[in-house]
């Protein structure tokens, strides 16, 4: 796979939005923004209200997610491209997603809604009504995600990636310093997990860095490239961004997203948890 | 840079004894810019979080005590400026670019 499969950027966007196999859509942190304005053509998935289970605490079904691109317009053949603020956090999410439901062409806009802002390139107001189609998902492919009990069972033996900030990680801050802090769960880290903040993957224009500037990044923070990889955050859309440049970036072969993240695993009973800057050992411990 | 300055935005519903905010304004000339994006970095210059300002030109962060660096990127323009914020304190600061 190269990077070309799975990236494009704003330049064959901007010649490709006419073309009728292909649906741009647009997944926004601030889910306000694409009424505001959006790419010429794209549609909208809300993550609060379109990319969650509305009663349980988990992503939507197989089912819910058929419904969903159906309603969307979006075909099983259709060339997807995903974009969205915040670097891509939430497009690199719903591309998680389309990748566990088994969508075949799915692709990131690099650099998302913010570089092509920052190229003063035409957003519109539009309202966009693409016909429904009906949409078949795969069963979702549990080899992307991880579940509570295997990211416990892998401290100290797999790689496990914390890419929230250093204050997070260290158990200082909660949540992204955007975010109000005020939350159930304690503060730290799985025990063992190396610190690389997913904003290292991106330049400053939202860009992912080069291959060998990624490879660097992850083998300077001590991590294995060689094992199997777990990437975790706060809810798991930071993490599908380092989830997608370990596993469609750099291509390897065994790489989880815990969407289960700080939430769940910060408010479990009885594991162990790390305080402060390291790692630690695999019991746990340390303090800030 | 204590309490929220004139035209700041209200920290109304904030309990600012728990919270330490760094918030502020992007303008260009007279005029605010809305759609900038605010880059919050930590004391090493390591990226800690990020917003577009609304459309009055105002953004806000809720950070940890400490020095920061606030990186404003618009279309042909990049600023830093340094901050420090204390808990239970709101840091005004008046961005232009």
């Amino acid at each position: 796979m190269s990077r070309s499969d799975v990236l494009v950027d704003a330049e064959w966007v901007q010649a490709h939005l006419n073309d009728p196999k292909l649906v741009i859509v647009e997944v926004d942190e601030d889910t306000a923004a694409y009424e505001k304005n959006h790419i010429r053509g794209a549609v909208r998935l809300d993550w609060r209200g379109d990319l969650r289970e509305p009663v349980r605490h988990d992503i939507i079904g197989k089912a819910g997610f058929e419904k969903l691109l159906s309603a969307k317009g979006i075909s099983n053949d259709d060339t997807v491209i995903l974009y969205g603020g915040n670097n891509n956090w939430f497009a690199a999410y719903a591309y998680w997603y389309f990748k566990l439901y088994g969508h075949q062409d799915v692709k990131l806009l690099d650099g998302g809604r913010k570089k092509w802002e920052l190229d003063s390139r035409e957003l519109v107001a539009d309202v966009v009504d693409r016909p429904t189609t009906t949409y078949v998902a795969k069963a979702p492919d549990t080899s992307i995600r991880a579940f509570r009990d295997e990211v416990v069972d892998a401290i100290g033996r797999k790689g496990i990636i914390d890419v929230r900030s250093p204050d997070e990680f260290a158990g200082r801050l909660l949540a992204p310093a955007h975010l109000p802090q005020e939350q159930s769960q304690i503060g730290g880290h799985i025990p063992t997990a190396a610190n690389v903040p997913w904003s290292k993957a991106a330049n400053d224009d939202g860009t992912f860095k080069t291959d060998d500037e990624l490879t660097a990044l992850y083998e300077g923070a001590g991590l294995d490239l060689s094992k199997d990889l777990i990437a975790y955050c706060r809810i798991g859309e930071r993490s599908s961004h380092t989830w997608f440049v370990l596993k469609e970036l750099l291509g390897k072969p065994s790489v989880k997203n815990y969407d289960g993240s700080w939430t769940e695993y910060g408010s479990l009973i009885g594991v162990p948890v790390q305080l402060g800057d390291e790692p630690g050992t695999p019991e746990g411990g340390g303090s800030l | 840079m204590c309490g929220a300055t004139t035209g700041g935005l209200s920290v109304e519903g904030l309990d600012l004894s728990k919270e330490t905010v760094i918030q502020g304004t992007v303008s260009k000339g007279e005029l605010p810019v809305a759609g900038a994006y605010v880059r919050l970095l930590d004391a090493t210059g390591e990226f800690t979080a990020e917003v577009p300002t609304s459309a009055t030109g105002h953004f806000r962060f809720f950070a940890a005590p400490g020095s920061w660096t606030l990186r404003t990127l618009a279309p042909g323009a990049s600023v830093d400026r340094q901050v420090v914020a204390q808990r239970g304190e709101v840091a005004e600061v008046a961005v232009a670019i």
